[in-house]
Order: C-alpha cells, then sequence, then structure tokens
C-alpha cells in the first residue's frame, strides 16, 4: 500500500463478507504471526505479495485495495502456508474465498473468464479434436469425444455462466 | 486383478500422453484395470478460484458417473485433479449444506453423489493398493546407475487434512521410495513451488520459481526429474528453456514421468513408454540405463 488508508475508504463490513464466503471462515483466527508470509514461494520473488497483509487489510476493511489489486491472482494455491498456519486459519482457503469475491464484484481477469469460455466449448481446458486424437490413436490410447452439454449446464446452474467471456472479447 | 476409474483430467490426454501411455503399461504388468468412462470430463479445479460451486459440482459429476457403473476406486494422474476430487469428496461427506447444493444442480443432469467413489493419485495407487514389494519384484532392469531429483508437487501432499495421513507434507518420502524401488538412487535438493499455479497471472515471477528448485537440483547432480504433475511438467520441461534465458545459464535437466521410469526397469518396450514425446532430450539418460545393464 502505498498511500495511507483514509477511513472513508475502509468497509468495516468487509471482514464478515469475507468470513462468510466458504473458506474464510476462520479469518479473525489470525493472530499476525507471518509464517504464512515468510513459507510462501510467491513472496520469495514478488515484494508486494504477502498473505498475512492481505488478511490484515481484510481485517482493516480495506476492501477495494485487496479486491482490486492483481497480486490476490499471484497466489499458486501451494496450500504451503495453509499447512503452516499455527492457527488454522486455512490461508489458502481463505485466499481463494477473496478470489471468488473479487470475481463476483466484477475483478474478474480476463485469463480466467477465457478458462470458463473453453470449458464452456469443449467440456475441457484443452480442446480434443481430430488432430489430437489422431496422435493419441498413434499411441493406442482411447479416443476422446468432447461433451461439453453437461459442463454449459454446470456452469450456468452454479451460477458462473455471468464468468463467460462477452461475444464481443 | 484390482479394478479403478482411470481420470486423466484436461492436460494429460492432450500434452501428457507419455504420461498417460506409460501409466497403462505399467498398469497392466501390475495387474490393475483401469476403466475409462466416455463421460469423463475437466475436473473443476480451474474454476475453483472463480466460482468455488463450479468446481465442486464438475468434480462431483466425474464422481459420479463412475459410481454410476459400481466403480468404488479413482486413479487420478494430475495434482490438481486429486486435490479437487479429493475436496469435493471431503466436503460431501462433512458438509450436509454444500453436498445439498451440489446434488441439487446433478439432479438437473440426472445424477447424484454421496462421496462412494475413493480418489487416489495414480502414484499414492501404487504406493497403498500395490505396495512396493510387489513393485520391487517387477524390475527386471535395476536402474541403479541413475541420480533422479523426485518432484512430487504440492498437491501430491497438501493440504495434509485431505489425505489422511498419507505422507509427510514437509517431507514427503513416498515418491523417493518408489524410485528407490526401481533401483535407482535419490538427489536431496531444496525443493520448492514449481509455480505452475502463478504462470498464468505473472510468467516471470512463475519462471523465478520453477527455477529455484531447478538450480537445486543441478547442485546436486541429478541426471533426470522424475514428475508426477503435468503442471509440474508444464514448468521443468516445457518451460525450462525460457527459465535458462532467464537465470542465464543451462539446466539441461531431462524429466521422466514417474512411471516411464518404471516401465524402463520393468523392460517395457521404450516404443509403448511415450519417451519420444519428452521434449529435453533422454540420449544421456539412456545411455546410462544402458552402460549399467554391461557392468
Ligand atoms: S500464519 Fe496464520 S496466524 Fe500467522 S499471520 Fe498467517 S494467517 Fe495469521
Ligand atoms: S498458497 Fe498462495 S499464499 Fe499460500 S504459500 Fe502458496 S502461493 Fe503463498
Amino acid at each position: 500500500m502505498k498511500k495511507p488508508l483514509m477511513q472513508e475508504h475502509l468497509d468495516p463490513f468487509f471482514k464478515y463478507q469475507v468470513m462468510k464466503e466458504p473458506g474464510g471462515e476462520k479469518l479473525a483466527l489470525c493472530f499476525a504471526c507471518d509464517t504464512c508470509t515468510l513459507s510462501c514461494p510467491v513472496r520469495v520473488q514478488e515484494e508486494a505479495y504477502q498473505p498475512r497483509t492481505i488478511i490484515r487489510l481484510i481485517l482493516l476493511g480495506a476492501k477495494q485495495e485487496v479486491l482490486t489489486d492483481p497480486v490476490i491472482w499471484l497466489c499458486a494455491s501451494c496450500f504451503q502456508c495453509q499447512e503452516r498456519c499455527p492457527q488454522g486459519v486455512g490461508v489458502t482457503d481463505l485466499i481463494n474465498a477473496v478470489k471468488n469475491i473479487a470475481c463476483r464484484e466484477g475483478f474478474i481477469p480476463k485469463s480466467m473468464t477465457m478458462q470458463m469460455g473453453l470449458l464452456a466449448k469443449h467440456g475441457r481446458l484443452l480442446e480434443i479434436g481430430d488432430f489430437e486424437n489422431k496422435k493419441r490413436d498413434k499411441q493406442q490410447l482411447p479416443l476422446i469425444k468432447e461433451q461439453p452439454e453437461d459442463i454449459q449446464r454446470i456452469i450456468d446452474l452454479s451460477g458462473a455462466a455471468r464468468y463467460l467471456p462477452q461475444e464481443s472479447e | 486383478m484390482k479394478k479403478a476409474a482411470f481420470f486423466i483430467g484436461c492436460t494429460v490426454p492432450v500434452r501428457g500422453t507419455n504420461y498417460e501411455q506409460s501409466f497403462r503399461e505399467v498398469a497392466r504388468v501390475l495387474q490393475i484395470e483401469l476403466v475409462d468412462h466416455p463421460g469423463f470430463s475437466c475436473c473443476g479445479f480451474p474454476t475453483h478460484a472463480i466460482n468455488r460451486m463450479t468446481a465442486l459440482a464438475l468434480s462431483a459429476r466425474n464422481l459420479a458417473l463412475a459410481n454410476q457403473v459400481s466403480l468404488s476406486s479413482m486413479i487420478t494422474l494430475c495434482n490438481a485433479c486429486t486435490e479437487n476430487m479429493t475436496h469435493t469428496n471431503h466436503l460431501i461427506q462433512h458438509d450436509p449444506v454444500t453436498c445439498d447444493e451440489i446434488n441439487r444442480i446433478l439432479s438437473q443432469i440426472h445424477l447424484q453423489y454421496h462421496g462412494e467413489v475413493k480418489v487416489k493419485h495414480a502414484m499414492r495407487y501404487l504406493y497403498e493398493e500395490i505396495g512396493l514389494d510387489t513393485i520391487r519384484a517387477s524390475v527386471k532392469n535395476p536402474l541403479s546407475n541413475l541420480r533422479i531429483a523426485a518432484y512430487p508437487g504440492c498437491h501430491y501432499t497438501k493440504p495434509s487434512e485431505l489425505y489422511e495421513g498419507f505422507d509427510n507434507p514437509e517431507k514427503p518420502h513416498t515418491l523417493n521410495e518408489l524410485v528407490i524401488a526401481t533401483g535407482a538412487s535419490i538427489v536431496s535438493y531444496e525443493s520448492s513451488c514449481c509455480g505452475g499455479g502463478t504462470l498464468g497471472a505473472k510468467e516471470d515471477t512463475a519462471l523465478q520459481m520453477g527455477i529455484q528448485t531447478l538450480k537445486s537440483m543441478k547442485e546436486n547432480e541429478a541426471d533426470a526429474i522424475v514428475l508426477i504433475c503435468p503442471f509440474c511438467d508444464v514448468m521443468f520441461e516445457q518451460n525450462q528453456k525460457k527459465m535458462e534465458k532467464l537465470y542465464g545459464k543451462e539446466f539441461n535437466l531431462p524429466i521422466l514421468y514417474y512411471p516411464q521410469l518404471l516401465g524402463l526397469a520393468m523392460n517395457i518396450e521404450r516404443e509403448r513408454l511415450g519417451l519420444t514425446i519428452n521434449r529435453i532430450k533422454l540420449d544421456k539418460v539412456l545411455e546410462k540405463i544402458q552402460s549399467g545393464n554391461k557392468e
């Protein structure tokens, strides 16, 4: 954070929003020991990424700062912090909950909408067409037929259709 | 004969066919019947950061399909698939509200699921269900000349609350033991996350993360890296050239998927292990195996 946080930018209810989100329930258990940050392999490369700071900012109510800062997307979900946190905060699950909230509030990275688009189109992240199947056949592996219909239904029923890329993109 | 649903996910059937083919081969030798299901699709992991319920319902769908054909066991090849599917099982078994919500979605596509299918990563399956003794007994050509850096990857053991005491998240040892069973020796090195999870957000950061581990493997004179996850392969093999450029030094560390290593030790024909798919040349490794035989 470069600028001081002014009161009018803080949302005291943000911490409750995070604690209601699955994965974020144990936020308030954090006693700020910094084990998570010291264990984080992303932090070794990126000064700006510090899981403890994210947790403290949430407790402070710095909603905009947390949700709009692209650093939250650097988390590799390696679970090292979650393993070591002495308070059982569930740090990786919590960061994931924050990402879910960021998406819902309109701050979804383009790479994420693209992934959702691929899933809806192919039912899988990587396309399998004739070309891929020919290669599979050569290795005597069973052929795969894309069946995206059920996947599209699940995207829709789980409320994720809004994260699909827009036609114009 | 053991029998399990074979869940290969999205990445393996396109970019990791060497992993898939070699596992099918060693499974045949070890008498594991792998059942492919034409309805299997993405495990859901890629949607987890966007919308958790999408990820849970997508994995529950695959599990429900396996259960529908009376399979109570599922083998996965990818660490992310393993973690996501196991997470879903865990919630279905312990969180009735989430279980109901998942099944409300599944019912719309005429499925239901209540945690019947046990998910295990293929290497955990080998370790627990087949056992080191049987694997050792299957080895015809011990690879005693090889120095291997075994890299299990994060989600193979973490989060440990999902894996019922399997392995040790701080000091994983089961893959080491599986490698030693082939006759090869183990190189110790400083391990860190491969960076795969960060690649989409910031490439340079991810590459720097990978470099940490490659550097240490190289310093400790590994002949090859043994992997068990296609995302680790994206980093350590497919992006090794980029890492070398960034680091300013060559690593030239070939990778083998574990079933390729085991397959070589079993004397399975090389064409059946997908070795030509490996992007970093294996000549030196294969030579070493050859010369080991002559000694
Ligand atoms: S390790 Fe746990 S208790 Fe310590 S700062 Fe991180 S989240 Fe808080
Ligand atoms: S899960 Fe994310 S925050 Fe935690 S240690 Fe790994 S990269 Fe860092």
